[in-house]
């Protein structure tokens, strides 16, 4: 089972990840002169929030074949979901201090909570929502969409029109959400303060843990028998379907797990970085997303992790450095990779180091 | 008594032959006597042809004209700052600062009102200018004066203009509705009106529905008219449809030739779009600085070199990076992503972020009434220029050589090679098309909508839904997705606005899309897999 789950690529990232999981916080909070700047911690519990996501992409585009450009929905679900939890945190220390109702709906002159409001006091049902809200889109959509053999760039299409349809509909402010100015204005989270070093140091070890547990889920759907099929899926679909799998049935499963993921992902990124609003549906981000996959290396799931790290650390990089010089990069980056490195990173740096690696006897 | 006085009143002056000096000297007589006095003398202002005699009494209504006693003359005052200046009435010379008692007001009482402005309305009802009288006659339909009808009859009988005449019928049926006049002729009045129509009609007879004895002839000429009014509505909202529908057309055929006839998905065609528009920016700036008189002659010279600064940028991606990736489509929708940021990117670096204006020719602005309908030049020459887009790719497609070798190429790569096509070629020809077509569109919008770097990522979406509702593969579908779809968001917007009619249209495909998964005109046989 260990063996299984773990071959040497995920063993060595995992390890990477433990050491930086101990490594960071301590670093932050219990030695002086603090060598990791507070910043710093909240960035990159925010890069493995991308990277959990990009896992989750991973898990539909590398191993079945979709192409969801609307991944960026199920993670935005999330988020709203644990954000609709922190604004009933926020309680009566608004600004306009109504024990019940958040700010904007103060301000939008609502006169109670409306129904889907209800429950989001309480964490548990939050984090319930957290994976169900997303989970239950991916199900209807993807039941949808698999059942009726929706599939290739008509799918990937109509996933983005998905996303551009929740962006539009979260826009406005009669839907109860925050209009577009989205969730924020947080306070603490189970009681701890979001602006101490402490909550945000336990903010990135949650967000450590969610992206380990992400890959080691992923890894044993993969290795699976499930799994095997996924692959006769992805590269002969009609094939898999006339060998007698029901096609559809496998795809939806992943397809929904991985939503769920993406949600997890969504859930962690609002407190970490404190607001979520509707941009985070626009069709860009959920394309992004797919960038970070193939810049990684698309069916590695440590790849794409490793990718959404890289070209979110160059984000920021980049955007400081030389704003302008950013969408060249990030346009380049789509190009290069597709033209140049369809294996991705990984995929380069292991046939690189295959190549000084003594060959094996292969049998032929 | 009133009518009695303004008939001896007209009799009078016109018995009078007054010239221009008149006009002066009956000036100069407007302080002296009592109201009844200044009311002949406001007819002779009148009836003295002058130029100023409008603005005279304008001024004598507003109450701003005095008798200047030190320089014995009418003038006007006006606030400058805290101070009265006075102007000479005639000659308009600055006189001075008048303090209280320099100056002595022309007064008038709501008799001698009524008076000037029953004057003023037959000058402006019988000004040689038709537009004036025209005017003239809204104003007078919009406040429905009953002081009025006189002078509009003596206008109706001298009016020679059949639409300035009709408008005159009708003020004076809204006036004659407000006056004392007797039942049958308020009778005659609604019919009048009822045969105008228009939105503003039930308006004016709403008042009368409680009357005894016109309500019921209020009523149904209100219900006549607004039934009327609700076909030109749904005229003109099929026009709206079409009109954005034409735009999407606009947008997607370009996308109907490269994802359609050669199965790319290129994520830049919004990009496309935006430099055909940055074009028509470009050449208009250049007409602008140096051939001011060629400005309506500008989208002429910007639509080919539109066509050809996308098409050759289309070109060059093909070539580049699109030639790579065939049989592959997920790989170029990331690719051709990546460019249309670099694209944007390389836009926003030269022309800067913010809207860049584009001017309108002469022959694009302003707009028509039809009926009930108001359509714009610009939007009605968009529809226009899209059919005639469509036509032309049509024509290509289906009766020229070089398009009888994108669709063999299409349809069978290896054979077509076979037959001694050059498909690279041709696939560089096709997308290059495709690109210019969109270059095209770009110059249309550039008409109605901001152009900025971000122009065409709000049409990406857009475009790729009508394709796919209409079916790639297909200039029709584009054709019947484009309008279909343009005319479903107008229906819905007044039900559920703006931004939810999207939503629903945009859920809409995606459920017509399970049914029908090849949209709407599907490719049949064996082409349509992979």
């Amino acid at each position: 089972m260990f063996n299984r789950l773990i071959d040497r690529r995920m063993g060595i990232f995992l390890f990477g990840l433990f050491v930086l999981t101990v490594a960071v916080p301590v670093g932050n909070l219990a030695m002086s002169g603090q060598p990791v700047p507070s910043y710093a911690v909240a960035l990159m519990a925010k890069y493995l929030c991308y990277a959990l996501l990009a896992v989750s992409l991973d898990l539909v585009w590398g191993f079945a074949g979709i192409l969801s450009l609307g991944h960026g929905a199920f993670f935005a679900l999330g988020g709203y979901a644990m954000g609709m939890h922190l604004m009933r945190e926020i309680g009566p220390r608004g600004v306009y201090g109504d024990p019940l109702l958040p700010d904007f709906m103060v301000f939008l002159n609502y006169d109670a909570l409306p129904w889907f409001w209800l429950g989001f006091d309480n964490f548990l049902f939050a984090v319930l929502m957290v994976v169900l809200v997303p989970g239950l889109l991916a199900f209807v959509f993807g039941w949808l969409a698999f059942r009726s053999r929706v599939t290739g760039v008509y799918l990937s299409i109509i996933t983005q029109a998905m996303t551009y349809a929740l962006m539009l509909t979260f826009f406005r402010n009669e839907l109860g959400l925050g209009g577009n100015n989205g969730l924020t204005d947080f306070k603490d989270v189970l009681g701890f303060n979001l602006q101490t070093d402490s909550t945000r140091a336990g903010l990135f070890v949650i967000a450590a843990t969610a992206l380990t547990a992400g890959l080691l889920i992923s890894r044993f759907i993969t290795t699976s028998k499930l799994g095997k099929v996924l692959v006769g899926v992805r590269d002969a679909e009609s094939r898999t379907r006339f060998i007698g799998y029901r096609v559809e049935g496998f795809k939806l499963f992943v397809f929904v797990i991985s939503a769920m993921m993406a949600g997890v992902a969504g859930a962690i990124y609002t407190p970490v970085v404190g607001i979520i609003n509707p941009g985070e549906f626009s069709p860009a981000n959920s394309i992004e997303i797919v960038i970070w996959v193939a810049l990684g290396g698309r069916g590695t799931l440590v790849g794409a992790a490793i990718g959404a790290i890289i070209v979110a650390l160059a984000k920021t990089l980049l955007t400081g450095w030389i704003p302008e010089i950013w969408l060249f990069a990030l346009g380049g980056m789509f190009v290069l990779v597709t033209l140049f490195l369809p294996h991705g990173v990984l995929g380069a740096v292991e046939n690189t180091l295959n190549k000084f690696r003594p060959k094996k006897e292969t049998t032929v | 008594m009133l009518k009695k006085l303004l008939i001896t009143i007209v009799l009078i002056v016109q018995g009078l032959a007054v010239s221009a000096q008149d006009f002066e000297a009956s000036v100069a007589q407007l302080p002296e006597g009592g109201y009844s006095d200044r009311a002949i003398i406001v007819h002779q202002i009148a009836d003295s042809g002058d130029d100023r005699a409008a603005v005279v009494l304008e001024l004598l209504l507003a109450g701003d004209l005095y008798f200047h006693k030190a320089e014995r003359i009418v003038v006007r005052l006006s606030e400058i700052g805290d101070d009265d200046v006075a102007f000479d009435l005639l000659t308009d010379a600055e006189i001075g600062i008048v303090g209280r008692r320099d100056a002595k007001k022309i007064k008038v009482n709501n008799g001698l009102r009524r008076e000037i402005r029953a004057v003023l309305g037959a000058m402006y009802l019988q000004n040689p200018d038709p537009d004036v009288r025209m005017e003239a006659a809204e104003a007078v339909y919009k406040s429905g004066d009953p002081d009025q009808i006189s002078a509009l009859d003596a206008a109706i009988v001298a009016e020679t203009d059949d639409d300035v005449a009709t408008a005159f019928r009708e003020a004076r049926a809204v006036a004659v509705l407000n006056s004392d006049l007797d039942v049958s002729e308020k009778l005659a009045a609604i019919v009048t009106l009822r045969e105008r129509g228009g939105r503003d009609v039930p308006g004016v007879l709403a008042a009368f529905t409680d009357d005894p004895d016109l309500g019921a002839a209020a009523t149904t000429a209100i219900t006549e008219i607004e039934d009327i009014q609700k076909l030109w509505n749904l005229g003109q909202n099929i026009w709206y449809g079409l009109s954005l529908g034409s735009v999407l057309l606009l947008a997607a055929i370009g996308l109907a030739i490269t994802f359609g006839v050669m199965g790319v998905i290129n994520m830049a065609h919004g990009e496309l779009v935006m430099l055909g528009a940055y074009t028509t920016f470009a050449v208009q700036e250049v007409i602008r600085n140096e051939f001011p008189q060629l400005f309506d002659y500008s989208l002429f010279i910007a639509a080919p070199l539109a066509f050809l600064v996308a098409g050759l940028v289309g070109v060059a991606i093909e070539r580049g990076v699109v030639r790579f990736l065939y049989g592959r489509p997920l790989e170029t929708l990331l690719a051709t992503w990546g460019i249309s940021l670099i694209l944007q990117q390389t836009v926003r670096s030269i022309f800067g972020p913010n809207n860049r204006e584009v001017g309108n020719p002469t022959f694009m602005s302003g707009a028509f009434e039809l009926g009930g309908m108001t359509i714009t030049y610009s939007r009605m020459w968009i529809l226009l220029f899209s059919l005639v887009v469509f036509a032309g790719l049509l024509l290509l497609l289906k009766r020229t050589s070089m398009g009888l070798r994108m669709r063999a190429v299409t349809q069978n790569r290896k054979m077509a090679a076979d037959m001694g096509i050059n498909t690279g070629w041709v696939d560089a020809m096709t997308f290059g098309l495709g690109a210019g077509v969109a270059g095209l569109a770009g110059v249309a919008l550039s008409q109605i909508g901001n152009v900025s770097p971000n122009l065409g990522q709000g049409y990406i979406v857009d475009s790729f839904m009508v394709v796919v509702f209409g079916g790639a593969g297909n200039l029709w579908g584009a054709l019947a997705g484009a309008f279909s779809l343009g005319i479903a968001n107008k229906f819905l917007e007044p039900f559920a606005g703006a931004v939810l009619a999207k939503i629903i249209v945009l859920i809409f495909i995606i459920l017509f899309i399970q049914k029908r998964p090849r949209g709407l005109f599907a490719l049949k046989g064996r082409a349509v897999e992979n």
